[in-house]
């Protein structure tokens, strides 16, 4: 054999290694892809039933743990009263003053640029971040008896902190930024198109807005006053930092639920399983009508 | 009449023109994307303010920065056909046509007879229940011309109306629209940049470049610019 028949035979017998690896690896690489496939998707699922039963586990305790009939029985107890009418109050009321208050300011961040636009952005989002407690001293250092506008307020006979009043404001407080938020999204979501349309057909401003951009965002509005109603339900820190725990004045439920943690845990139990239903009756609703939002904007 | 002369600094150029449209004159405005077409219907529209100039209808000043005279545009009385149609998606095809009847809270019966009349006339009575969201392109614009005409107004503007539909529609709606223009006898803008618009529409065209009038003159000769100013 001489060289060149050397290397055309050498070539011929790689070629055909590589043919049989190829064959061999065809069928290994189908198999440990498959493998591989099923592997990720039971590491997948398991990762999601351990997120599901972490948050699934706990609530499902607060049933099993309080029997029905102890629950209703619970539910005539004053002390569950006071603090559901209290909540359910508030929390009404603050939602009303957050969408009063929090439209306009939505709508104008929305729309337009002004010099400390920014500045008032972050201010209003602060309160999401800001830990309740924080938000309770700082409402007392503001409106306290001794505070920078409570003082004066207590001079002219007004006392606002450790009253039903205080509960209200630590609510807006802290529940406004949510609101403000969704509302801003929604009113961007409006193309100003839609504005300069209704303007030329002879809307002024205010026909404008009433006619065109609030329907238009009116689900978005909706979904952001009912999430800021169930923060204000849950609102639990500032509460008991700027207006005390006072049966049927200050105290809501989660203020209640941690009192009866002390004395009578069944009373406890009945008030977070009404807050569970509630939450689960919000989170349904937000839901729905984000749904909507998307579907309108969609088609 | 309706004479424009405005200026308004733009983020590339300034915007500078003067036009006069005659009562029942069809002017075509054309020009390349971003050469300021828009711009000029919004200033006659009110929706955006020249920095100087004045925009004056049959006599009614409409803007004159000199003597500060601005009027709002729901005051101004312009049919503007916008390039999206910008139907209200909440609203149904009846309602999108009468809300700049009710929103000038004319008497009810008046709008519903007024409506009507519309709607049959363009062919949207059978759809009038629908939501303005589920109908046809074609339909849409049908419905936005009927919504800006049925206020009777004195300026009708009109941005790129033909460009969401398919060439097919187009070719029959141009007819159409100049029929439906001609009708109302109002002096008439309508931005395009399409060349065939033009000659099929216009009475007589601008050319737009970098906000001023390039070229000007009957919508006929706009074949002829083709040749020049868009070789």
């Amino acid at each position: 054999m001489n060289s060149k028949q050397v290397i055309m035979a050498s070539d011929q017998a790689k070629a055909g290694y590589i043919k049989g690896l190829s064959v061999h690896t065809d069928e290994s690489v189908l198999i440990s892809s498959r493998v591989k496939e099923i592997s990720l998707k039971a590491g997948l699922g398991l990762i999601l039933f351990l997120a599901g039963a972490f948050i699934a586990l706990p609530v499902a305790s607060l049933f099993i743990k309080s029997p029905l009939d102890v629950t209703l029985r619970s539910l005539h107890d004053p002390v569950v009263i006071d603090a559901l009418r209290l909540s359910l109050t508030t929390s009404a009321l603050t939602a009303v003053t957050v969408v009063i208050m929090g439209t306009p300011v939505a709508y104008v961040n929305a729309r337009f640029h002004y010099p400390g636009k920014e500045v008032l952005d972050s201010l209003i989002d602060l309160p999401v971040i800001m830990p309740p407690a924080v938000a309770g001293i700082a409402l007392l250092m503001a409106f306290g008896r001794m505070g920078i506008l409570g003082h004066h307020l207590n001079a002219l006979g007004i006392t606002i902190a450790f009253t039903t009043v205080a509960v209200v404001i630590a609510q807006v407080f802290v529940s406004s930024p949510l609101y403000i938020r969704q509302a801003r999204t929604s009113f961007e979501g409006v193309a100003p198109e839609y504005e300069n349309a209704a303007r030329t057909l002879g809307a002024s401003r205010v026909y404008t807005f009433s006619h065109v951009i609030l329907p238009m965002a009116s689900n978005g509005l909706i979904s952001g006053a009912i999430m800021a109603f169930a923060r204000s339900l849950g609102e639990f820190g500032a509460t008991i930092m700027f207006a005390g725990n006072f049966q049927g004045r200050t105290q809501t439920m989660p203020l209640a639920i941690y009192t009866a943690m002390q004395g009578d845990l069944d009373v406890s139990l009945c008030i977070s399983i009404i807050l569970v239903a509630i939450s689960f009756v919000v989170i349904a609703m937000v839901k729905i009508l984000t749904r909507r939002v998307h579907k309108n904007a969609g088609s | 009449m309706l004479e424009v002369d405005a200026a308004k600094r733009l983020r590339d150029f300034r915007l500078d023109l003067r036009l006069n449209v005659a009562e029942g004159e069809i002017l075509m405005l054309v020009g390349d994307n971003g050469c300021g077409k828009t711009t000029v219907l919004n200033m006659i529209a009110g929706l955006l303010s020249p920095d100087a100039g004045r925009i004056v209808q049959a006599g009614r000043t409409l803007f004159d920065s000199e003597m500060n005279v601005n009027i709002p545009p729901e005051a101004r009385n312009i049919g503007y056909l916008f390039q999206s149609y910008a139907l209200f998606p909440h609203l149904s095809v009846y309602d999108n046509v009468a809300f700049g009847l009710r929103a000038r809270k004319l008497p009810r019966d008046e709008v519903g007879l007024m409506v009507k009349d519309q709607l049959e006339a363009a062919g949207l009575w059978d759809i009038r229940n629908a939501k303005a969201l589920r109908i046809s392109g074609g339909q849409k614009q049908r419905v936005a011309l009927a919504r800006a005409l049925i206020i009777e107004p004195d300026i009708l503007l009109l941005d790129e109306p033909l460009s969401a539909l398919d060439v097919r529609r187009q070719a029959a709606m141009r007819r159409e629209l100049r029929e439906t223009i001609h009708q109302y006898g109002v002096p008439a803008i309508i931005v395009t940049h399409d060349l065939r618009d033009v000659a099929c529409i216009g009475d007589r065209a601008c050319l737009l470049e970098n906000g001023k009038i390039a070229l000007s003159g009957p919508a006929e000769d706009v074949l002829e610019w083709g040749k020049t100013a868009f070789a």
